[in-house]
């Protein structure tokens, strides 16, 4: 096997990929490769395009333009090898209410062709993984919010997938649940060694999840890396100050020799150093008065991936879906649709 | 087919039993209307009616009883289809399509689903209709009976799933209740001989499927049909096979 030792096989293979819905761009031109075991994460804001590559990779929607290999199944022409490997967590539940846990997941498994004596194996096994064994035979229109999206994600291990998708899974949870759905994904990628692709729009779950990140942004990749690299672009420490008169306050700053990157965002102004706690009293050492500005506050902090979509994009993630919603009634009414 | 498509088609039927076992509700629902229609119009109208084009033999409750049988086939078995929109609705659609079977599996499984459903309730009204003075003439009319039965549901059980793919949510649901299945029901002859409607009706009388579908249902309860009951055989399997073919090419190209 010394051969094989450098070649890592490839989960997810997306190759200019383009989705069109009555010209607008849903996703455009996006490449992007999983290896087999890892956790990849599509990073981005409500309509940025994260669901519909999810749907076009899980076969449910058919792309524009491009190709898109998953398991090396084509998503266009061996739809039914393509579903056969990959288990799906959707953003809105998929659960039939009326059903036990135990129905929706034997339901689940005929549908996947699994023999009797696998099925009962399995369904324990992956109740157990989620720690529903005990509710097993509730329906499921008496499920929490929380205990039907773990349930969702029993469901989507079922049939030993290679592949899962996770879109949104921990959309609209409590933190603590939020938390403990985390510690599940980490767990079966460990133990069932499965390759996850999930969309978060939640920037400490792509850091706390992902070995590799995609930022995407209006239907393109922006950025795609490690959550580490991707935070070490920004350099070592990031101060943010607020002041009065930012525009001055930048002008200064920006003629700072120690200052590696800068940027203004309404009345904050980051700066991009090295050690950032020795460089803070140099800071307040600058006669305010005399440049025309005034600190009211200073904070210095690591970079996160939220500074890293701000950084590739010129706004926060937050702004950015106000925006959508605003300007874009079209793609959210589409979303929104069930 | 492969056999995981056979086993595709036996667990969308399993579902339908078990949520039909649980809903008790939803059944009483839906056969509350064929079962008021029967008391009120067939004690109502007992003692003087006998409209021309009806047998002289025959009581009014005895034409009147195949005509609400083709009733509550035609509700349950169009409300089976549509109940693919409450799955888009609750997003168990997608469950579905997402599996590695084939969609036209998925089609005869509701199907079979719904045909089971609808004939436990159409007998039930039989049943119902025995205490209020229904005579089964011909206890071989029985299985004629349940050949009928079976036509007509397969047909609107894939009419409701035709409609359910073009339709992108429930809204329209009360639009084709009124205008498609309230018009279907009245011009079929379920409730009066259809000879007594003006001759501009008639066209319509004679697209409607339920027409024949009733008028197999008298013909294999009471003996008296207006047309063979071979011509009506071949008209509703005719409908069937289109809408089948039409429902699961509609369904195929469902995109959630």
């Amino acid at each position: 096997m010394q051969y094989n030792k450098n070649i890592d096989m490839l989960a997810i293979e997306v190759k200019n990929l383009t989705k069109d819905f009555n010209g607008l761009k849903a996703i455009d031109n996006i490449s992007f490769e999983v290896k087999e075991g890892e956790i990849f994460g599509l990073l981005g804001p409500n309509g940025a395009g994260k669901t519909t590559t999810i749907k076009i990779l899980s076969t449910l929607l058919k792309p524009t333009e491009g190709e898109a290999l998953v398991c090396s199944f084509n998503v266009l022409k061996e739809k039914d090898e393509v579903r056969n490997c990959i288990g799906i967590v959707f953003q809105e539940p998929a659960l039939d209410n009326q059903l036990t846990a135990i129905e929706n997941l034997d339901f689940h498994s005929r549908l996947y062709g699994l023999n009797k004596e696998k099925r009962q194996k399995r369904i324990k096994e992956v109740l157990r993984l989620v720690d529903l064994e005990s509710k097993a035979n509730i329906l499921v229109k008496n499920y929490s919010g929380g205990m039907q999206r773990r349930l969702e994600i029993a469901r989507g291990l079922m049939h030993y997938p290679r592949v899962l998708f996770l879109d949104e899974s921990t959309l609209g949870l409590d933190p603590q649940t939020r938390r403990n759905i985390w510690d599940y994904i980490l767990e079966l990628n460990k133990r069932e060694k499965i390759t996850i692709i999930l969309t978060t729009h939640y920037m400490e779950e792509a850091d706390y999840l992902c070995e590799k990140v995609a930022i995407i942004d209006f239907g393109k990749i922006v950025a795609l890396d490690t959550p580490q690299k991707l935070k070490d672009i920004l350099g070592g420490d990031i101060i943010s100050v607020e002041v009065i008169s930012p525009e001055r306050a930048f002008e200064v700053f920006k003629k700072i020799s120690w200052v590696k990157k800068i940027s203004k965002h309404n009345d904050i102004v980051n700066l991009n150093v090295e050690k950032g706690e020795k460089k803070i009293p140099l800071l307040i050492k600058i006669d305010q008065k005399e440049e025309g500005f005034e600190i009211k506050s200073v904070n210095l902090r690591k970079p996160t991936l939220e500074d890293v979509f701000l950084y590739f994009t010129g706004r926060t993630i937050r702004e950015r879906e106000v925006s959508r919603a605003e300007g874009n009634r079209f793609m959210m009414k589409r979303r929104f649709r069930r | 087919m492969k056999s995981k498509n056979f086993q595709a088609i036996y667990v969308m039927w399993l579902r339908e039993m078990k949520r039909f076992l649980r809903a008790k509700s939803r059944v009483i629902g839906t056969l509350a209307m064929p079962f008021f229609f029967l008391l009120s119009l067939g004690f109502g109208l007992r003692p003087s009616l006998n409209l021309p084009g009806m047998p002289q033999s025959a009581s009014y409750i005895d034409f009147l009883v195949p005509g609400i049988i083709g009733m509550t086939m035609l509700f349950t078995s169009t409300f089976a289809g549509l109940s693919v929109l409450w799955d888009k609705e609750f997003g168990f659609l997608k469950e579905i399509l997402v599996a590695p079977v084939r969609r036209l599996a998925i089609v005869l499984g509701r199907i079979a689903g719904g045909i089971t459903t609808a004939i436990i309730q159409g007998f039930l009204i039989l049943i119902i209709s025995l205490f209020i003075g229904f005579k089964i003439l011909n206890p071989f009319g029985i299985i004629l009976t349940l050949i009928f039965m079976f036509l007509i549901g397969i047909g609107f059980i894939s009419f409701g799933i035709t409609m359910a793919s073009i339709m992108e949510d429930t809204q329209g649901f009360s639009l084709i209740m009124q205008f498609i299945i309230f018009p279907t029901f009245l011009l079929s002859g379920a409730l009066f001989p259809v000879s007594n409607l003006p001759g501009w009706l008639k066209p319509v009388i004679y697209i409607n499927p339920l027409t024949y579908g009733v008028d197999g249902l008298r013909g294999s309860l009471i003996g008296f049909s207006q047309f063979p009951l071979l011509l009506n055989l071949f008209l509703l399997l005719i409908f069937d096979l289109v809408m089948i073919a039409l429902g699961s090419w509609l369904f195929s190209k469902t995109e959630v």
